[in-house]
């Protein structure tokens, strides 16, 4: 039996979506030895001490490129980020762009609450139109970033999204995402229990798409929520390639 | 004595550098000791760049003021440097674009054109011209040419050939028999200090400077089996380094002082982590962009308090390219050692100068303390010297590393009485580094060592410094390590002096601040912050006034 617990007590507040996404993460761990999880700064990044693997508890914004450098030294391991949107969209976006076009052989997880929590609300690039957060009493009057067409533009060559309330879904894709050699990205729709509670409104709006089998439909699909209009979630994988990843390639010419 | 001083100058894109490196190695070849400065400016094409080469008998390490021979292949180069020519000193200049009386005029742009050569080819009919002039055998022009030009060397010699045939011989410089060395940048010796040390991993964002440390290791990555790559900026660049290093593998980092500035919250996450990582702080002068290809010393106190946070971190700086080659690869063993990040704090001077590379001994990797896999793995187990074993990812401990303050195991913690554990833990470490610095050459003391008046200098004023003390029979003494400060020994190195002087580049006298800290007071104060280097003639005459 792989033992994964830390018995480190739980500080999520209750009926966060991390739990979810915790258990879906806990049951596709095949291999505890090989496995390093890298997180931010922020409730998502706790993760690291709720789970009993080789982890890297990181500087906020830069699980990325800790990350990669932990691919570069040992290309035989899992690296798994855990960051969110303020981590990877807000503080460390730029790493989150370069890694995408390197295709470093990593995964990220951008768990998408759409503001800060930990810090108790303020508005992220990812928060919807008009959110009130305490430094935008007045409402946030920015567009919020479409991530996964930032990814697409960044060249990730693996991109998704799945939703913190639907276990069995997150599990299919993360597992996916692991299993994709280069860059694989996952959003996950997380609401957040006490600052911006949209559960309702994911629910009404979420459903699984068949992977798209041209660039165009990616692209479609990508687009077919703004992250602000009501139209309906796709969730599922959108994109995905085969190209030379950057650890392999930069090892190669050092021949190690 | 033979000790002469060439000045290459021209515009960017006209291979002054090279032509520089060229008559360096034709007089390494002859068994001189060699020294190059380099100064040029932040464009790629135009402006005014040079390169003096120092060539001579005796040992030293910087170049001089006066020029005996000037290579002009700009007209600008004769203007700003022709006064500085001395009285019996020989000039060479292109003749359609200078006017003069005194020298050899060549028409290098005809010569080139007669050859359907490009027009950069003008660099070697030039150097070519020079070697004749002061008596070169052509086989040793030729072998250094066939070693140094990688690109139509056919075409090279074809003009080499007749630019040497066209000039008269006026003097006749003798072979040396001494002992052939190999030249190199302090840049490369960093680099390669490293490596003998065991570096595998480099990441890094170009930044002058440092840079040439980047395309030097990204040039022979298979060579040196070391992975290189480029970062998007300088906060990915210590951060993807420090994840090399969690996972087991030697790493390093380089940058300038803007970079550093962006790489100190990584230094302090390696301090929290644990994590070793060397990185290295090529200075140039600031604030903020200052004067971007010009050198300094202004990084001083700034790195010895890098990272936010309460920690211990070693600095060193080395003098020259021996001592680069040393320092970068003590600190990449004292950072494995120590699980902690360590600073090579250089400048550009240092760094992108060519110096005489005879190392006393080859760097090696020393072990570091590793778990010996009894038990739980507990990456911050507590011990008497505060070192905690350490295990990698991979293998079937459960390594937790983490930026939070935190328990034995890595994980996170906030209860007072764990974080003064931790903190306590740590600080033992801090002792050890302490005593450390006791056991390494952290201090070195020049010239008349029983002179009761000294001058202190850090870094790459060593060079002028210690010509300087030799001429004037008076002491010097270069502390190598920052932090810990090597207090007995600088105590030791200080005895029998009454009046000490410090020797800078920086315009608040950023060493005298650190060892006022220590208890030692400086008696006066060389300060030079036009962003160039001292020169020994500066710095005898300057001396001499106090």
């Amino acid at each position: 039996m792989k033992n994964l617990e830390t018995n480190y007590p739980n500080t999520w507040c209750p009926g966060c979506g991390n739990f979810g996404i915790l258990q879906a993460f806990k049951s596709i761990i095949d291999d505890k030895n090989k496995t390093v999880i890298v997180t931010d700064i922020g409730c998502n990044s706790k993760i690291a001490d709720y789970i009993n693997v080789n982890s890297f508890y990181s500087l906020h914004g830069r699980p990325i490129p800790t990350a990669s450098g932990i691919k570069m030294a040992n290309q035989k391991l899992d690296v798994v980020v855990f960051t969110g949107d303020g981590g990877s969209l807000n503080e460390g976006i730029s790493h989150l762009i370069h890694a995408a076009k390197k295709n470093s052989d990593i995964t990220v997880i951008l768990h998408n609450n759409r503001l800060f929590a930990l810090t108790t609300g303020q508005y992220t690039a990812s928060s919807p139109k008009g959110f009130k957060g305490k430094s935008t009493p007045q409402g946030n009057f920015e567009e919020p970033l479409n991530t996964l067409e930032l990814m697409m533009a960044s060249k990730a060559s693996f991109i998704a999204r799945t939703y913190s309330s639907k276990i069995d879904h997150m599990k299919k894709i993360i597992n996916e995402a692991i299993n994709h050699k280069g860059f694989s990205f996952v959003e996950i729709l997380q609401p957040c229990v006490s600052f911006l509670n949209n559960i309702q409104f994911y629910n009404e709006r979420v459903y699984e798409i068949d992977e798209p089998k041209s660039i165009e439909e990616s692209i479609k699909l990508i687009k077919e929520w703004n992250y602000n209009g009501d139209s309906k979630i796709p969730l599922g994988i959108f994109y995905r390639e085969k190209r030379v990843c950057f650890e392999e390639e930069i090892n190669k010419i050092a021949n190690v | 004595m033979k000790d002469f001083t060439i000045l290459v100058g021209g515009q960017a894109g006209q291979g002054s550098r090279k032509a520089g490196l060229i008559i360096a190695k034709i007089f390494n070849q002859m068994g001189y000791n060699i020294f190059i400065h380099e100064d040029y400016q932040s464009l790629i094409k135009g402006g005014h760049n040079f390169s003096i080469v120092r060539v001579s008998e005796k040992e030293f390490l910087t170049h001089r003021n006066n020029l005996d021979f000037i290579l002009a292949l700009d007209n600008e180069t004769f203007l700003k440097h022709e006064n500085k020519l001395n009285k019996k000193g020989l000039i060479i200049f292109n003749s359609k674009k200078t006017k003069t009386e005194k020298g050899i005029g060549l028409d290098i742009d005809q010569m080139v054109k007669d050859l359907s050569c490009p027009l950069i080819m003008g660099n070697i009919a030039m150097i070519s011209s020079f070697a004749k002039s002061v008596g070169v055998e052509w086989s040793i022009l030729e072998k250094v040419l066939k070693n140094e030009l990688n690109r139509e060397i056919e075409k090279n010699l074809l003009i080499a050939k007749k630019a040497y045939s066209e000039t008269n011989q006026f003097i006749k410089i003798e072979k040396l028999k001494t002992k052939k060395s190999n030249l190199l940048t302090g840049n490369e010796a960093i680099a390669l200090g490293a490596v003998d040390a065991g570096l595998e991993i480099y990441s890094a964002y170009p930044m002058t400077p440092a840079t040439s440390i980047l395309h030097y290791l990204a040039d022979n990555s298979k060579k040196f089996k070391v992975s290189v790559s480029q970062a998007e900026n300088e906060i990915s660049a210590i951060n993807f380094v420090i994840g090399s290093s969690y996972a087991g593998k030697r790493s390093m980092t380089a940058t300038s002082g803007g970079g550093f500035a962006l790489m100190t919250e990584g230094i302090s996450l390696g301090a929290q982590a644990e994590v070793p990582v060397l990185v290295v702080n090529s200075q140039r002068s600031g604030p903020a962009t200052g004067v971007p290809t010009y050198g300094g010393q202004s990084d001083l106190l700034f790195s010895l308090a890098s990272g936010h946070g309460d920690f211990v971190r070693f600095v060193a700086s080395p003098g020259d390219a021996n001592e680069a080659y040393y320092l970068s690869g003590v600190l990449l063993n004292l950072a494995w050692k120590y699980q902690s990040p360590t600073i090579l704090l250089t400048d550009k001077e240092l760094s992108e100068s060519t110096f005489e590379f005879n190392p006393e001994k080859k760097n090696k990797k020393e072990k570091e303390l590793l778990w010996d896999k009894k038990g739980e793995y507990k990456r911050y187990s507590q011990s008497k010297n505060g070192i905690s074993p350490l295990a990698f990812p991979g293998t079937s401990a459960v390594v937790k590393s983490t930026s939070y303050e935190h328990d034995e195991k890595g994980l996170s913690a906030e209860d007072s009485d764990l974080v003064v554990l931790m903190q306590n833990k740590r600080l033992r470490k801090f002792e050890e580094m302490k005593k450390e610095i006791d056991k390494l050459e952290a201090v070195k003391v020049y010239g008349n060592k029983k002179s009761n008046k000294a001058i202190i200098c850090w870094g790459s004023v060593k060079g002028s410094a210690k010509e300087a003390v030799e001429e004037l029979g008076i002491k010097l003494i270069q502390p190598l390590f920052l932090q810990p400060f090597p207090i007995k020994q600088m105590k030791k190195a200080l005895k029998g002096v009454n009046k000490l002087i410090s020797v800078e580049c920086n315009s608040t006298g950023q060493l005298a601040e650190v060892l006022k800290g220590q208890g030692i007071k400086v008696d006066k104060q060389i300060l030079k912050y036009d962003m160039r280097p001292f020169t020994s003639e500066d710095l005898v005459l300057k001396l001499k006034k106090i």
